[in-house]
C-alpha cells in the first residue's frame, strides 16, 4: 500500500529529517513507528500526506507517486486517508458535529448521509452527548476521540496517527489504543507513531524503530528496543 | 448547489463565531469606505467650486453703436453653432444703457454726463460662455478667422475683451487642471493606502485561521471548499461596512450642510441624499470587491500546502 524508496529529507547539513528510508506497509497492517523526539517519525508521516517533499527518493501510495500528484489528485488521495494528530487539530470554530460533518462534506456526502452518520460515529467514540460542544469544551481524551471519529467517518483505507496518545492520561491512552485496534480489525491499515512503550506492548504488532532519521530496526512482533 | 449553500452557510457561521476578529475587520473596511465616501464628496465640492468659477468667466463681444441687429444675430447664430460654446446671450444697446445706469447710480458725474449727451453712447454686446475654460482661445480665434468675417460682422465689432482677460483665463485654466490632477493623485493615494490597510487586516484574520486551513486540506477539502467561506466572510465585511458607512454619513453631511453650505457653496447633505443610490452602489461594490479579493489573495499562500 505504502512504499518508501530510498527517501531522504535533508533540511540542511545539521538538520536531517529522514535519511535513505526504504520500507513497505501492506494493506491491513498495523504498524507502529517508534523513536525519540527528532528521530524522523513526523517527517515520515508528512511524506505520506504530501505535507513535505523528499529531497531524494520516492513515496508511493499504491501505484501513485505521492509527490508527483497535482493539487486535485492530492485532494482525492487525502480523502482515502484518515489523520489523527497529537494536538488533535480540530476546527476550533466548529462543534463536534460540524467537525465530523466538514470531513463528510469534503468528500461530497449529502446532508441526509451527514445527519444519519455523524451522531452514529460520535456514539461509537462515546461523544454522543457532546454533539454541539466546541473543541475547547472537551477534555484531551474527548478531543482525541473526536479526531478519531473524524478520521474514520469516511471509511478511509489508511489511518495515520501521529503521537495520538502524547497528550493523554493513561486511561484515555488505553481507550484510544483500543479504538485503533478495533479499526484495524475491521481491515483498515493503521500507521501509528509513538514513544510510549505501553502503547507498543498493548498493540503487539509490527514495530519500526527510527533513530536520527534512519530506520534502525523493523520487527514483526512488536519489540520496543532503543 | 448544495456545495454553494454549504459554503455560504459556513461563511456566515465563521463570521458570527469569529466575534471580535470579524468586527475588527468590519471596522477597518468601514474606515476605508469612509475615506472613499469622503473623497467622493470632496470631488463633488471641488467639481462644484470649479464649475462656479468657470461660470464667472466669459468673453464679451462689444458692438459699435450703429451695428445692425440682424448682423449681430447672424454672428450670434454662428457662435452658437460652435461645439465649444455653451451659451451666447445678447444684450441690446438699450438694455446695456439700463444696466450701466444701475451700476453707476451712485456715480453722479457719470450719470450727469450721460444725461447731457442725451443719446445712447453704448452699443449692444454678446456674452459668450464656453463649455470649458480652455476653449475660450479657440472661440476668440474664430472671431478673428474668416468664418466671422464672411458674415460681414468684422466691421460691427468694437472690441472683444478676451485679449484683456487672456492672462486671467489662462491662469484659471491651469489652476483648474492642476486642482483636478492634484485631486486625482490625492484620491488615488488615499484609496491605495486604505486598500492596503484593509488587505492586511483581512490577511491577519486569515492568518489566525491558517492552521485550520491546513487541517481542512488534510481532511480532503477542495481548495474552493476551503476558500469559499473566507470569500463569503470578506463579502459580509463589505456589506456591513457599507451599511455603517452610509448611516454614518447621514448625520455627518447633515451637520456640514447646516453649518458649512455658505462656505462650500454646496449643500453636502442635499448632494449626499440625492446621490444616495449611486454612492451606495459604488461603496457596496468596492467594499464587497475589497473583501472578496483580499480574502482570495490572503488565503492563497495557505492553500498550496
Amino acid at each position: 500500500m505504502i512504499y518508501f524508496n530510498n527517501v531522504s529529507k535533508i533540511y540542511n547539513k545539521d538538520s536531517i529529517g529522514i535519511e535513505d528510508v526504504t520500507l513497505t506497509v501492506s494493506a491491513g497492517e498495523f504498524v507502529s513507528i517508534v523513536g525519540h523526539s527528532g528521530a524522523g517519525k513526523t517527517t515520515l508521516i508528512k511524506m505520506i500526506l504530501a505535507e513535505d517533499k523528499p529531497t531524494e527518493g520516492t513515496v508511493f501510495f499504491e501505484s501513485q507517486n505521492i509527490h508527483k500528484l497535482k493539487s486535485g489528485e492530492l485532494t482525492k488521495l487525502r480523502r482515502r486517508i484518515g489523520v489523527v494528530f497529537q494536538d488533535f487539530k480540530l476546527l476550533a470554530n466548529k462543534t463536534a458535529y460540524e467537525n465530523i460533518a466538514f470531513a463528510m462534506e469534503a468528500v461530497g456526502k449529502t446532508n441526509e448521509e451527514i445527519t444519519l452518520d455523524v451522531p452514529h460515529v460520535l456514539d461509537l467514540v462515546d461523544l454522543g452527548t457532546k454533539l454541539f460542544h466546541f473543541p475547547h469544551q472537551l477534555s484531551g481524551g474527548e478531543k482525541q476521540r473526536l479526531a478519531i471519529a473524524r478520521a474514520i467517518i469516511n471509511q478511509p483505507e489508511l489511518i495515520i496517527a501521529d503521537e495520538p496518545t502524547g497528550n493523554l492520561d493513561p486511561i484515555s491512552t488505553y481507550d484510544i489504543v483500543q479504538i485503533f485496534k478495533k479499526i484495524n480489525n475491521l481491515g483498515t491499515t493503521v500507521i501509528l507513531t509513538t514513544h510510549n512503550r505501553g502503547v507498543i506492548e498493548s498493540i503487539g504488532n509490527r514495530v519500526i524503530t527510527m533513530e536520527k532519521g534512519k530506520v534502525i530496526r523493523d520487527d514483526k512482533d512488536g519489540k520496543y528496543v532503543i | 448547489m448544495a456545495v454553494l449553500n454549504r459554503i455560504i452557510k459556513a461563511g456566515f457561521l465563521n463570521f458570527s463565531r469569529s466575534g471580535l476578529v470579524s468586527w475588527a475587520a468590519v471596522l477597518v473596511v468601514t474606515i476605508t469606505l469612509s475615506v472613499i465616501t469622503s473623497l467622493i464628496l470632496l470631488q463633488a465640492i471641488l467639481h462644484f467650486s470649479l464649475g462656479q468659477i468657470k461660470e464667472k468667466v466669459d468673453v464679451t463681444i462689444y458692438f459699435t453703436v450703429n451695428a445692425e441687429e440682424n448682423k449681430i444675430f447672424l454672428l450670434k447664430k454662428s457662435l452658437e453653432e460652435l461645439v465649444e460654446v455653451e451659451e451666447v446671450t445678447y444684450t441690446n444697446s438699450g438694455e446695456a444703457l439700463k444696466i450701466f445706469r444701475e451700476r453707476h447710480q451712485n456715480d453722479y458725474p457719470t450719470i450727469q454726463a450721460l444725461d447731457e449727451i442725451n443719446e445712447n453712447p453704448l452699443g449692444g454686446y454678446l456674452n459668450v460662455r464656453a463649455k470649458e475654460v480652455s476653449q475660450y482661445e479657440s472661440i476668440a480665434n474664430f472671431m478673428k478667422s474668416d468664418n466671422a468675417l464672411v458674415l460681414g460682422s468684422a466691421s460691427i465689432i468694437d472690441k472683444v475683451n478676451y485679449t484683456q482677460n487672456k492672462e486671467v483665463i489662462e491662469r484659471l485654466n491651469s489652476l483648474i487642471s492642476g486642482a483636478r490632477k492634484l485631486g486625482f493623485i490625492v484620491t488615488l493615494f488615499l484609496v491605495l493606502i486604505s486598500i492596503i490597510i484593509t488587505f492586511n487586516t483581512i490577511r491577519l484574520t486569515i492568518f489566525i485561521s491558517k492552521e485550520e486551513i491546513g487541517v481542512m486540506r488534510l481532511v480532503g477539502a477542495s481548495k474552493m471548499r476551503v476558500r469559499g467561506p473566507f470569500m463569503i466572510e470578506g463579502a459580509i465585511y463589505g456589506v456591513i461596512a457599507t451599511i455603517i458607512t452610509m448611516l454614518l454619513f447621514l448625520p455627518a453631511t447633515a451637520w456640514i450642510g447646516r453649518n458649512m453650505t455658505a462656505f462650500l457653496g454646496i449643500n453636502l447633505y442635499d448632494y449626499y441624499v440625492s446621490n444616495l443610490l449611486q454612492i451606495f452602489t459604488i461603496i457596496l461594490s468596492l467594499g464587497v470587491f475589497l473583501g472578496i479579493v483580499s480574502s482570495l489573495i490572503a488565503i492563497r499562500k495557505y492553500l498550496n500546502k
